[in-house]
Protein backbone atom coordinates (compact mmCIF):
# COMPACT_ATOMS: atom_id res chain seq x y z
CA UNK A 1 0.00 0.00 0.00
CA UNK A 2 1.54 3.49 -0.67
CA UNK A 3 0.13 5.64 0.83
CA UNK A 4 2.01 8.04 2.66
CA UNK A 5 0.55 10.16 5.61
CA UNK A 6 1.23 13.19 3.86
CA UNK A 7 -1.62 12.35 1.34
CA UNK A 8 -3.80 11.53 4.65
CA UNK A 9 -2.85 15.10 5.94
CA UNK A 10 -4.23 16.88 2.77
CA UNK A 11 -7.36 14.71 3.07
CA UNK A 12 -7.86 15.67 6.44
CA UNK A 13 -7.59 18.83 5.54
CA UNK A 14 -9.81 19.31 2.51
CA UNK A 15 -12.65 17.15 4.12
CA UNK A 16 -12.50 19.90 7.27
CA UNK A 17 -14.29 22.64 5.63
CA UNK A 18 -18.17 22.16 5.70
CA UNK A 19 -18.19 23.78 2.55
CA UNK A 20 -16.06 21.11 0.74
CA UNK A 21 -18.07 18.45 2.58
CA UNK A 22 -21.31 19.91 1.17
CA UNK A 23 -19.84 19.96 -2.39
CA UNK A 24 -18.85 16.32 -2.03
CA UNK A 25 -21.70 15.35 -1.09
CA UNK A 26 -23.57 17.19 -4.00
CA UNK A 27 -20.92 15.89 -6.37
CA UNK A 28 -21.41 11.74 -4.97
CA UNK A 29 -25.23 12.61 -5.54
CA UNK A 30 -25.02 13.64 -8.66
CA UNK A 31 -21.86 12.07 -10.17
CA UNK A 32 -20.24 15.06 -11.60
CA UNK A 33 -20.46 19.36 -11.87
CA UNK A 34 -19.23 22.33 -12.66
CA UNK A 35 -18.80 25.43 -10.73
CA UNK A 36 -22.13 26.69 -12.46
CA UNK A 37 -23.99 23.73 -11.78
CA UNK A 38 -22.47 22.98 -8.18
CA UNK A 39 -23.07 26.81 -7.18
CA UNK A 40 -27.05 26.27 -7.92
CA UNK A 41 -27.09 23.52 -4.80
CA UNK A 42 -25.18 25.21 -2.55
CA UNK A 43 -25.71 28.75 -0.82
CA UNK A 44 -22.38 30.13 -1.94
CA UNK A 45 -21.62 32.02 -5.11
CA UNK A 46 -19.72 30.28 -7.93
CA UNK A 47 -16.18 32.24 -7.37
CA UNK A 48 -16.27 30.49 -3.86
CA UNK A 49 -17.43 27.22 -5.23
CA UNK A 50 -14.63 27.21 -8.02
CA UNK A 51 -11.79 27.68 -5.00
CA UNK A 52 -13.30 25.05 -2.90
CA UNK A 53 -12.74 22.49 -5.72
CA UNK A 54 -9.59 23.78 -6.44
CA UNK A 55 -8.59 22.72 -2.62
CA UNK A 56 -10.39 19.11 -3.19
CA UNK A 57 -8.73 18.88 -6.91
CA UNK A 58 -4.90 19.40 -5.05
CA UNK A 59 -5.80 16.74 -2.33
CA UNK A 60 -7.06 14.54 -5.15
CA UNK A 61 -10.35 14.10 -4.21
CA UNK A 62 -12.07 15.43 -7.18
CA UNK A 63 -10.70 15.49 -10.90
CA UNK A 64 -12.07 18.20 -13.45
CA UNK A 65 -11.95 17.66 -17.31
CA UNK A 66 -12.46 20.62 -19.42
CA UNK A 67 -16.12 20.44 -21.34
CA UNK A 68 -15.94 23.50 -23.57
CA UNK A 69 -15.87 26.93 -21.09
CA UNK A 70 -16.33 25.00 -18.06
CA UNK A 71 -14.33 22.30 -16.27
CA UNK A 72 -16.50 19.58 -15.57
CA UNK A 73 -15.45 17.87 -11.62
CA UNK A 74 -16.13 14.55 -10.61
CA UNK A 75 -15.31 12.94 -7.18
CA UNK A 76 -12.46 10.21 -7.25
CA UNK A 77 -14.05 8.01 -4.44
CA UNK A 78 -10.90 5.85 -3.75
CA UNK A 79 -9.46 9.05 -2.41
CA UNK A 80 -12.26 9.65 -0.53
CA UNK A 81 -12.24 5.79 0.75
CA UNK A 82 -9.01 6.58 1.89
CA UNK A 83 -9.73 9.49 4.35
CA UNK A 84 -12.59 7.47 5.23
CA UNK A 85 -10.51 4.40 6.13
CA UNK A 86 -8.15 6.23 7.68
CA UNK A 87 -10.56 7.48 10.59
CA UNK A 88 -12.23 3.87 10.41
CA UNK A 89 -8.89 1.83 11.68
CA UNK A 90 -8.31 4.86 14.20
CA UNK A 91 -12.04 3.66 15.66
CA UNK A 92 -11.52 -0.02 15.21
CA UNK A 93 -8.10 0.52 17.05
CA UNK A 94 -10.40 2.34 20.13
CA UNK A 95 -12.85 -0.85 19.89
CA UNK A 96 -9.84 -3.35 20.70
CA UNK A 97 -8.89 -1.03 23.42
CA UNK A 98 -12.55 -1.02 24.71
CA UNK A 99 -13.11 -4.39 24.34
CA UNK A 100 -9.42 -5.04 26.69
CA UNK A 101 -10.29 -2.36 29.09
CA UNK A 102 -14.22 -4.45 29.62
CA UNK A 103 -12.22 -7.92 29.80
CA UNK A 104 -9.74 -6.25 32.61
CA UNK A 105 -12.40 -4.47 34.72
CA UNK A 106 -14.67 -7.25 34.63
CA UNK A 107 -11.98 -9.90 36.00
CA UNK A 108 -11.50 -7.45 38.70
CA UNK A 109 -14.91 -6.97 39.27
CA UNK A 110 -15.72 -10.77 39.91
CA UNK A 111 -12.64 -10.77 41.97
CA UNK A 112 -14.03 -8.21 44.28
CA UNK A 113 -16.75 -10.10 44.60
CA UNK A 114 -15.59 -13.40 45.29
CA UNK A 115 -13.32 -11.72 47.87
CA UNK A 116 -16.38 -10.12 49.64
CA UNK A 117 -17.96 -13.41 49.69
CA UNK A 118 -14.91 -15.34 51.44
CA UNK A 119 -15.13 -12.98 54.05
CA UNK A 120 -18.53 -13.13 54.75
CA UNK B 1 -18.84 12.55 5.20
CA UNK B 2 -16.20 11.80 6.66
CA UNK B 3 -15.72 13.37 10.55
CA UNK B 4 -13.22 14.65 12.55
CA UNK B 5 -13.76 12.23 15.52
CA UNK B 6 -14.20 8.86 16.48
CA UNK B 7 -16.87 7.86 19.16
CA UNK B 8 -17.01 4.10 20.54
CA UNK B 9 -18.81 3.12 23.58
CA UNK B 10 -18.88 -0.37 25.34
CA UNK B 11 -20.61 -1.63 28.30
CA UNK B 12 -18.89 -3.14 30.96
CA UNK B 13 -20.16 -5.46 33.93
CA UNK B 14 -18.25 -3.26 36.71
CA UNK B 15 -18.92 -0.58 38.90
CA UNK B 16 -17.29 3.05 37.48
CA UNK B 17 -14.46 2.83 40.25
CA UNK B 18 -12.78 -0.28 39.10
CA UNK B 19 -13.36 0.99 35.16
CA UNK B 20 -11.78 4.09 36.06
CA UNK B 21 -8.56 2.32 37.78
CA UNK B 22 -8.36 -0.07 34.97
CA UNK B 23 -8.06 3.38 32.49
CA UNK B 24 -6.16 5.42 34.62
CA UNK B 25 -3.73 3.25 36.87
CA UNK B 26 -0.15 2.26 34.91
CA UNK B 27 -0.03 -1.39 35.83
CA UNK B 28 -3.79 -1.63 34.07
CA UNK B 29 -2.95 0.32 30.78
CA UNK B 30 0.19 -1.39 30.19
CA UNK B 31 -1.87 -4.49 29.54
CA UNK B 32 -4.80 -2.33 27.27
CA UNK B 33 -2.75 0.39 25.41
CA UNK B 34 1.33 -0.27 25.53
CA UNK B 35 3.59 -2.85 26.96
CA UNK B 36 4.54 -0.39 29.94
CA UNK B 37 2.53 2.74 31.06
CA UNK B 38 4.36 5.81 33.79
CA UNK B 39 1.34 7.93 34.95
CA UNK B 40 0.98 11.33 36.50
CA UNK B 41 -2.41 11.82 36.81
CA UNK B 42 -3.08 15.20 37.39
CA UNK B 43 -3.74 18.27 35.35
CA UNK B 44 -1.21 18.72 33.33
CA UNK B 45 0.62 15.53 34.57
CA UNK B 46 2.35 13.38 31.97
CA UNK B 47 1.66 9.38 30.25
CA UNK B 48 4.41 7.64 29.27
CA UNK B 49 2.89 5.08 27.28
CA UNK B 50 5.57 1.96 25.76
CA UNK B 51 5.95 -0.62 23.53
CA UNK B 52 9.04 -2.75 23.66
CA UNK B 53 9.05 -3.06 19.83
CA UNK B 54 8.13 0.60 18.40
CA UNK B 55 8.89 3.16 20.57
CA UNK B 56 6.33 5.45 23.03
CA UNK B 57 3.85 7.73 22.79
CA UNK B 58 3.15 10.66 25.26
CA UNK B 59 -0.05 11.67 26.64
CA UNK B 60 -0.67 14.65 28.68
CA UNK B 61 -3.82 14.81 31.29
CA UNK B 62 -6.25 17.52 30.40
CA UNK B 63 -9.08 17.46 32.72
CA UNK B 64 -9.88 14.78 35.55
CA UNK B 65 -13.27 14.28 37.37
CA UNK B 66 -13.14 10.80 38.53
CA UNK B 67 -14.71 8.34 38.69
CA UNK B 68 -16.82 9.78 35.86
CA UNK B 69 -14.64 11.77 33.06
CA UNK B 70 -11.07 12.43 31.82
CA UNK B 71 -9.08 13.98 28.95
CA UNK B 72 -5.64 13.39 27.66
CA UNK B 73 -3.91 15.00 24.80
CA UNK B 74 -1.86 12.81 22.83
CA UNK B 75 0.78 13.52 20.95
CA UNK B 76 1.09 13.03 17.35
CA UNK B 77 3.48 11.63 16.39
CA UNK B 78 5.81 10.31 19.32
CA UNK B 79 8.20 13.24 20.40
CA UNK B 80 11.81 13.09 18.79
CA UNK B 81 15.29 12.53 20.70
CA UNK B 82 15.87 16.05 21.01
CA UNK B 83 12.70 17.15 22.84
CA UNK B 84 11.08 20.16 23.09
CA UNK B 85 7.72 19.03 20.97
CA UNK B 86 5.20 20.97 22.94
CA UNK B 87 1.74 19.77 22.73
CA UNK B 88 -0.77 22.27 20.96
CA UNK B 89 -3.99 21.77 19.02
CA UNK B 90 -2.36 21.44 15.70
CA UNK B 91 0.33 17.86 16.80
CA UNK B 92 -1.98 16.30 18.93
CA UNK B 93 -5.71 14.76 19.45
CA UNK B 94 -8.24 14.82 22.23
CA UNK B 95 -8.66 11.83 23.64
CA UNK B 96 -11.86 11.76 26.41
CA UNK B 97 -13.03 8.96 28.10
CA UNK B 98 -16.97 9.25 30.01
CA UNK B 99 -17.93 6.65 32.24
CA UNK B 100 -21.77 6.58 33.21
CA UNK B 101 -23.29 3.90 35.63
CA UNK B 102 -25.70 2.41 34.17
CA UNK B 103 -27.96 0.28 36.38
CA UNK B 104 -25.26 -2.46 37.48
CA UNK B 105 -22.91 -1.69 34.45
CA UNK B 106 -21.20 1.17 33.68
CA UNK B 107 -21.30 2.49 29.78
CA UNK B 108 -17.70 3.73 28.59
CA UNK B 109 -17.41 6.16 26.08
CA UNK B 110 -14.10 7.18 24.21
CA UNK B 111 -14.48 10.69 21.86
CA UNK B 112 -11.19 10.74 19.91
CA UNK B 113 -11.11 14.22 17.74
CA UNK B 114 -8.61 17.22 16.65
CA UNK B 115 -7.65 14.94 13.07
CA UNK B 116 -8.52 17.96 10.92
CA UNK B 117 -6.79 20.78 13.19
CA UNK B 118 -3.87 18.13 13.06
CA UNK B 119 -3.67 18.17 9.28
CA UNK B 120 -3.77 22.40 9.09
CA UNK B 121 -0.12 22.49 10.76
CA UNK B 122 1.30 21.08 7.35
CA UNK B 123 1.94 24.20 6.12
CA UNK B 124 3.85 25.56 8.98
CA UNK B 125 6.82 24.45 8.99
CA UNK B 126 8.09 21.53 6.61
CA UNK B 127 9.95 19.59 9.13
CA UNK B 128 6.38 19.19 11.28
CA UNK B 129 5.15 18.31 8.09
CA UNK B 130 7.53 15.30 7.39
CA UNK B 131 6.75 14.23 11.06
CA UNK B 132 3.51 14.29 10.71
CA UNK B 133 3.38 12.06 7.75
CA UNK B 134 5.79 9.75 9.33
CA UNK B 135 3.13 9.33 12.07
CA UNK B 136 0.41 8.59 9.70
CA UNK B 137 2.22 6.01 7.89
CA UNK B 138 3.17 4.37 11.34
CA UNK B 139 -0.73 4.87 12.22
CA UNK B 140 -1.56 3.03 9.12
CA UNK B 141 0.98 0.59 9.12
CA UNK B 142 -0.01 -0.09 12.69
CA UNK B 143 -3.53 -0.19 12.07
CA UNK B 144 -3.58 -2.25 9.11
CA UNK B 145 -4.77 -5.83 9.48
CA UNK B 146 -7.05 -5.50 12.94
CA UNK B 147 -9.74 -7.64 12.44
CA UNK B 148 -12.21 -4.66 12.97
CA UNK B 149 -15.78 -6.70 12.40
CA UNK B 150 -14.98 -8.92 15.17
CA UNK B 151 -14.06 -6.65 17.35
CA UNK B 152 -17.09 -4.62 16.44
CA UNK B 153 -19.42 -7.74 16.76
CA UNK B 154 -18.36 -7.88 20.64
CA UNK B 155 -18.19 -4.37 21.33
CA UNK B 156 -22.19 -4.02 20.12
CA UNK B 157 -22.90 -7.08 22.90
Amino acid sequence: MRSSGGDVDELWAAVADPTRRQLLDVLLAQGHGTATTLARELPVTRQAVAKQLAVLDRAGLVEGARRGREVRYAVRPERLDLAARSLARVAARWDERLVAIKRIAEAAARAQTEQMEEVS
Amino acid sequence: MVPDRVEREILIDAPPDIVWSVITEAEHIGRWFSDSAAVDLRPGGELLLTWDEHGAVYWRVERIDPPHFVSFRWLRPAPSDSGGDELREDNSTLVEFSLDPDGEVTRLRVVESGFAELAGSEEENAKDAEEHRHGWKLELDELRGYVSALVRGSVRR
